[in-house]
């Protein structure tokens, strides 16, 4: 049998297949992920049918999740917005009127100019989801268009996530570093014709990689490299599939991770199986780190991670003598009140280890071709004055050291509650849904968002934060149907579109229309392909292979020359001599930028802020750990709930986990409906009994809607039911302003009974105006002993 | 009978994603939809092993409704869920060619879900 199809088709962008069209290009969320995957779309009469994977693209090779498969599933619900629809009766009773775009540009337009005129511009807010193709784009209207300095995302408290990592990576090597699968290569995993050589060990902390595709990792390049002879340490509360394949499964208490990394470092320090050359020669305040590390013994790291000491050595050691070793990291680090801490720590692994930089290692990644827009694109158009208006200014490393570019979400949230530094008068919002998803404290997002004057909705399906809050919702075109490009790392990739739905634009063509009606003069092209050209000529370095969209099309993606030992070539620096983009020129385990704005130096642990060590008397009516937040397959965060599609059909009810003694203990079982609940609300799910977890420990789902219920209140499709978001505070901070309690909360659990059921969540929140803590202070925590709202 | 090709999977590295059955419904027009899948995912554990270790396996298996994608290999395609896994652990072939697979390491199983 000669299958020989694809090979026959290699190097065409386009070709008929019968009755399909077939069109090879890539896919960026939303809907779905952020990885950027090759596919290969077949439409039929402008319609698309269905989606392969693209063999040719070397990011994902032929190979596709489930949620790309059935991406037609969505593309042509009829369920998704499909007009530009204005408020017809009053927020939250899911009444709307079709209009036109322009209608929808003219209250845009006026909405906007009457704050310019009687507030300001940095009295209006933008808001994004997660990695989406919008991340050029909407921040560049933010900054371009409506002259706001204040761009964030979807009130995701602490900015916990990879931002904590990103800024702790930023000044500790002055750049950041991916764990090397492989994949800075177009030929992949040959190890003869480049570099590249397979890790002998892999750490995987804090992520199940094959599930969550985190950061632009796609998971399942761990699986490539166990079949080629990686040997796994995993660092998880729970057994995941990569934990069971693993030397070493370290079951680590949720939030603790900087423990566990500090008592590695001191196993490795004081066994001697650091690489002295590497830290001679290049690392900056070993001596220190050392000495933060001294105290943290195997046997006290044990006792506070819920991890048996020997498995700590063991696992230190084996990460410590392979070479290579890389670390492949996620999101549950930042999601800390010690997160860029924690962040130091592991990143201080890797570089006492000489894991820098190497064939297999932990690599140093730039974004293809320079293409460094993301969220500050356009800020540099903004004057002194107005960056300086950045609303979370009071955490200089965030605003000052210029470590993110973004808004801190939390203080954008206190600014709507207090009116101080100024009032937020308008926000707007694209493809996030905060009240399920992003914001940590979602009644409290509820209630402040209530309270803004104008409010646009840009998202794929009505969502609960569409019905509970806009004005405007205008409909947004999916991968399919955009023409747009997008670079994280590499390659850089070209999305074209190939099939319309309804009246949707693309975030491209939304926002240069926008712009356009407010500040025509910062977007001197005509449509979303005029903006793509350029950014292919002003954005990029002059290697790009390609100056135009339809050549970029051509090509579909490119990648940009890799070099390993970048440090020693000059390649890092603006002055060309060796060492690292950083102040010393070295990897500075002692952060000399950390210790210019105050804050510690070297990594630290700090008790979860909310635990059964710091909050012992809530812990005797709350004695469980509760973490959230771990990904399934099905979903995308919020996305992918809609009824009758395969995700929903495979996973159609919101899930929580505890041991089966836990259960038993409360006399629980497997499918039961349950209500978990803490000091600042509940919410409800299932209870999947999951025998590998510790019997103190609590995982649950984040991210639950039923669109197939009512969308008006009181029942908003039911979105703070089984909301796990009803628990979590906001505005409860690392003190650098990075990282957020999402994981390391404590929870009870009791089985639900049509009694206790009779006020569900969403009428609670909707109409008695319910949860956040109702003690004393409405934006408190109920910790004994913890200051409010600010860590120490 | 002489059955001519069959699906090898190494359970070795099934990460349960999901892929192969919805792979599988998207390469059948005819029945995709709500229930049906000509290939299906089992699961072992997790489960605590008597020296500590965990048993935590997956194992794809075909249903009745496979064709081994008859008419995509027709055209040179591989069978979907084939070209698809992430994690690269399924494999189609002549017996011939996957009974050498089968030979060369454990945990692989050999399925023949359909004859023309």
């Amino acid at each position: 049998m000669n299958l020989d199809y694809y090979e026959k088709h290699k190097g065409e962008v386009e070709w008929q297949d019968g009755e399909y069209t077939v069109t090879r290009t890539t896919a960026w969320s939303g809907p779905g992920c952020h990885d950027g995957c090759g596919v290969l779309y077949y439409t039929k009469d402008g319609k698309l049918e269905k989606v392969e994977g693209d063999p040719e693209n070397p990011f994902n090779q032929g190979t596709l999740c489930m949620r790309c498969l059935e991406m037609a599933e969505f593309v042509n619900n009829p369920t998704r917005l499909g007009h530009p629809m204005k408020r017809a009766g009053e927020r939250g009773e899911n009444k709307w009127e079709q209009i036109t775009w322009d209608e929808a540009l003219d209250i845009i337009e006026e909405k906007v100019r009457a704050i310019w005129r009687d507030y300001g511009p940095e009295s209006i807010v933008c808001h994004i989801g997660t990695g989406r193709n919008n991340c050029d784009q909407i921040p560049y209207m933010a900054h371009a268009a409506f002259g706001t300095p204040n761009f964030s995302m979807g009130y995701l408290a602490g900015d916990s996530c990879f931002c904590p990592r990103s800024a702790s990576m930023a000044s500790m090597n002055g750049d950041f570093m991916i764990a090397d699968m492989s994949q800075q290569f177009a030929l992949r995993y040959d190890e003869e014709n480049t570099e590249w050589r397979c890790p002998e060990v892999i750490v995987n902390w804090g992520c199940n990689a094959v599930v969550s595709n985190s950061d632009n990792f796609y998971g399942h390049w761990i699986v490539d490299c166990m079949q080629r002879g990686s040997k796994m340490i995993t660092v998880d509360p729970a057994l995941t599939w990569l934990a069971a394949r693993s030397e070493y499964w370290l079951r680590v208490r949720p939030g603790t991770d900087a423990a566990l990394a500090l008592a590695m470092i001191n196993v490795i320090i004081s066994e001697d199986l650091y690489d002295h050359d590497f830290v001679e020669k290049w690392c900056y305040g070993f001596e220190e780190l050392a000495e933060a590390a001294a105290e943290w013994t195997p046997e006290k790291a044990a006792e506070v991670c819920w991890v048996k000491a020997d498995d700590i050595v063991g696992a230190a050691r084996m990460y410590a003598k392979a070479n290579p070793a890389a670390i492949q990291w996620g999101l549950k680090l930042d999601q800390t009140t010690n997160a860029t801490a924690t962040a130091d720590a592991v990143n201080s692994l890797w570089a006492i280890t000489g894991n820098v930089d190497n064939p297999g290692g932990n690599i140093i990644i730039r974004n293809a071709f320079d293409e460094n827009l993301s969220y500050g694109y356009g800020y540099q158009l903004l004057s002194p004055e107005m960056q300086g208006k950045k609303l979370g200014a009071e955490f200089p490393l965030l605003s000052r050291a210029g470590y993110s570019s973004s808004a801190h979400a939390d203080s954008v949230l206190a600014a709507i509650e207090t009116g101080e530094p100024y009032p937020i008068r308008m926000v707007w919002m694209t493809s996030t849904n905060p009240i399920a998803n992003m914001g940590a404290d979602a009644p409290r997002v509820y209630r402040a968002l209530k309270s803004v004057d104008f409010v646009v909705v840009n998202d794929l399906f009505m969502t609960p934060t569409a019905v509970a809050f806009a004005d405007l919702v205008l409909p947004a075109a999916m991968s399919p149907e955009r023409n747009s490009q997008r670079c994280w790392w590499v390659p850089n990739r070209t999305m074209k579109k190939v099939t319309q739905y309804e009246e949707c634009v693309s975030d491209d063509d939304l926002v240069t229309m926008v712009g356009k009606r407010l500040k025509p003069e910062n977007f001197p092209w005509d449509d979303n392909v005029g903006w793509i050209n350029h950014i292919l000529q002003y954005e990029c370095n002059d290697k790009i292979p390609y100056r135009t969209f339809d050549e970029a099309c051509q090509q579909v993606w490119a990648y940009p020359e890799f070099n390993y030992y970048k440090h020693e070539k000059g390649l890092l620096r603006m002055d060309g001599q060796p060492g690292f983009n950083t102040p010393t020129g070295r990897i500075e385990l002692w952060n000399s930028n950390f210790a210019l704005w105050g804050y510690d130096p070297v990594p630290h642990f700090k008790e979860p802020s909310c635990s059964p060590v710091s909050s012992p008397k809530l812990a005797e009516k709350y004695p469980l750990v509760l973490t959230t937040g771990a990904r399934s397959f099905e979903f995308f965060h919020s996305e992918h709930r809609q009824e009758g599609t395969t995700s929903r059909e495979l996973h159609p009810d919101p899930l929580f986990e505890m041991s089966p003694a836990a259960a038993a203990e409360r006399g629980l079982e497997e499918g039961q409906w349950c209500w978990i609940e803490n000091q600042r609300g509940r919410c409800r799910q299932r209870l999947h009994l999951n025998p590998t977890l510790d019997d103190r420990v609590v995982r649950a789902e984040h991210g639950w809607w039923f669109p197939e219920t009512e969308g008006a209140e009181p029942h908003l499709y039911g979105v703070f039911d089984s909301n796990i978001n009803n628990l979590i505070p906001q505005c409860e901070n690392d003190d650098t302003g990075f990282g957020a309690p999402y994981a390391n909360q404590l929870c009870q659990v009791y089985a639900c009974t049509p009694e206790n059921s009779k006020e569900m969540p969403s009428i609670r929140v909707t109409e008695v105006d319910g949860y956040s803590y109702e003690g004393a202070n409405r934006s408190g925590n109920g910790y004994e002993g913890y200051p409010e709202n600010k860590p120490e | 009978m002489s059955i001519e090709y069959g699906l090898l999977v190494d359970y070795d590295y099934c990460t349960g994603c999901h892929t192969c059955e919805v792979a599988c419904r998207k390469a059948h027009a005819d029945w995709d939809g709500e229930g049906n899948f000509g290939i299906k995912i089992l699961q072992d554990g997790p489960r605590e092993l008597p020296d500590g270790k965990w048993e935590y396996n997956y194992l794809p298996m075909p249903t009745s409704l496979c064709d081994l994608c008859a008419e995509r290999t027709a055209e040179g395609k591989p069978p979907s869920c084939v070209m698809h896994c992430p994690a690269h652990c399924l494999y189609f072939g002549t017996i011939d060619e996957l009974s050498k697979l089968v030979a060369e390491k454990t945990h692989r199983a050999l399925f023949t879900p359909y004859n023309e």
